[in-house]
């Protein structure tokens, strides 16, 4: 058991990204909670697996990111890290300096797609992360032929 | 003035309107090409195609020199952040969004987006100016200054009713500012007589409103 060890994480945004990130850290073993706003969701979180998100310990809530009760539910104000991973850079930065801010999370981090806006809100002290930047500088880098990657880069 | 408004709702679009004949000079940026295809008919040049929370989007128009800055998407986020960028990255010196959803107002004031406006909240207000309950209305709360401004009723059997305003024993923290009287209004002093069926405007600090309309209202008979 990890018990007292683990973080709590939680993790807004259960698509791609988030339900990923989930996954891992539970097995890493840390509390996780995920909030979606579409009770299906919680698919991407069992697929693969050998028994179901529950089942494993993990926490699943149903509820729209802007809304504080949502938030609370899903037990924001015992997190140590927060993932901001909806599929609306403005949902995520909103949510992110809620978080920050108003439940004082310790570790918060934001997906942001607009390269643009996700430069900005760094400069201002978010740590956000660009999948775009990233495939960007590794396709270049590809393209001028400075790294060469079999499979699946990145 | 130079006016950026984002969205091309019916609020931007009028807001747009009316700004355009006062002579100011105005872009609307509309992010739905079909709604941005109907603006662009009547606005011309001044209407633009595009995501208004996009940096370079506000940026191609001329966000920079911008007086006023106008967020009205149907999406609270999306006003949150155009405002926090428009004030915190560009400068711009007044900033005006709209809140959809009146539970968000609370992230508007985290992320220091003022003021804000609400239509829910305003529709709510003009009902119960034109409905009072309990013959109370707030006409005006200033939360920085804490102060308000309220309006009682003063009924056939208000206490109230007639005695002068410096009998009233009304507490200290609070005045009355006007009394509104057949279809006109006065500011009173002290000896003014308050009579039945006046409307009574009061400033009062908050947190002794209980103790200023229990003043004015009927008492029931024990």
């Amino acid at each position: 058991m990890y018990c007292g060890l683990g973080m709590f994480v939680l993790i807004v945004g259960c698509g791609r990204v988030g339900s990923a990130i989930a996954n891992s850290m539970m097995e890493e073993g840390h509390d996780v909670s995920v909030l979606d706003e579409d009770a299906e969701a919680i698919a991407l979180l069992d697929r693969g697996q050998e028994s179901s998100w529950e089942e494993r310990g993990g926490q699943f809530t149903e509820g729209t990111a802007l809304e504080i009760d949502a938030l609370l539910a899903a037990g924001i104000e015992r997190a140590d890290a927060f993932v901001a991973s909806t599929d609306g850079d403005n949902t995520n930065l909103v949510i992110a300096q809620v978080a920050k801010r108003r439940f004082n999370v310790d570790r918060v981090v934001v997906r942001v797609l607009d390269p643009a806006r996700a430069r900005w809100y760094a400069e201002q002290g978010l740590q956000t992360v660009c999948p775009t930047q990233t495939a960007i500088e590794l396709l270049e880098a590809a393209v001028r032929g400075q790294i060469r990657f079999e499979g699946v880069a990145g | 003035m130079y006016v950026v408004i984002v969205g091309a709702g019916k609020v931007g679009w009028n807001l747009a309107r009316e700004l355009i004949n006062k002579r100011h000079e105005v872009t609307v940026i509309e992010s739905d090409a079909h709604r941005f295809a109907v603006v662009e008919q009547e606005l011309e040049h001044s209407a633009m195609y595009g995501d208004g929370s996009e940096l370079w989007v506000l940026e191609r128009s001329g966000i920079e020199r911008a007086d006023l800055v106008v967020a009205v998407t149907g999406d609270d986020e999306d006003n949150i952040l155009i405002s926090q960028v428009a004030r915190e990255k560009y400068g711009t010196p007044r900033v005006v969004a709209r809140c959809n959803n009146p539970r968000n107002l609370q992230h508007f004031e985290l992320l220091g987006v003022r003021p804000v406006i609400s239509a829910t909240d305003l529709i709510l207000r003009l009902i119960e100016h034109e409905v009072p309950k309990y013959g109370l209305v707030h006409l005006l709360d200033l939360p920085e200054e804490r102060l308000e401004i309220i309006e009682l009723e003063v009924g056939d059997g208000s206490p109230a009713a007639g005695r002068a305003v410096k009998d009233l024993g009304l507490p200290d923290g609070s005045l009355v500012i006007s009394i509104l009287r057949e279809g006109g209004g006065f500011v009173p002093t002290g000896d003014s007589v308050i009579e039945p069926g006046d409307e009574v405007l009061v400033v009062l600090d908050v947190g002794i409103e209980s103790r200023v309309t229990e003043l004015f209202t009927a008492r029931t008979a024990a």
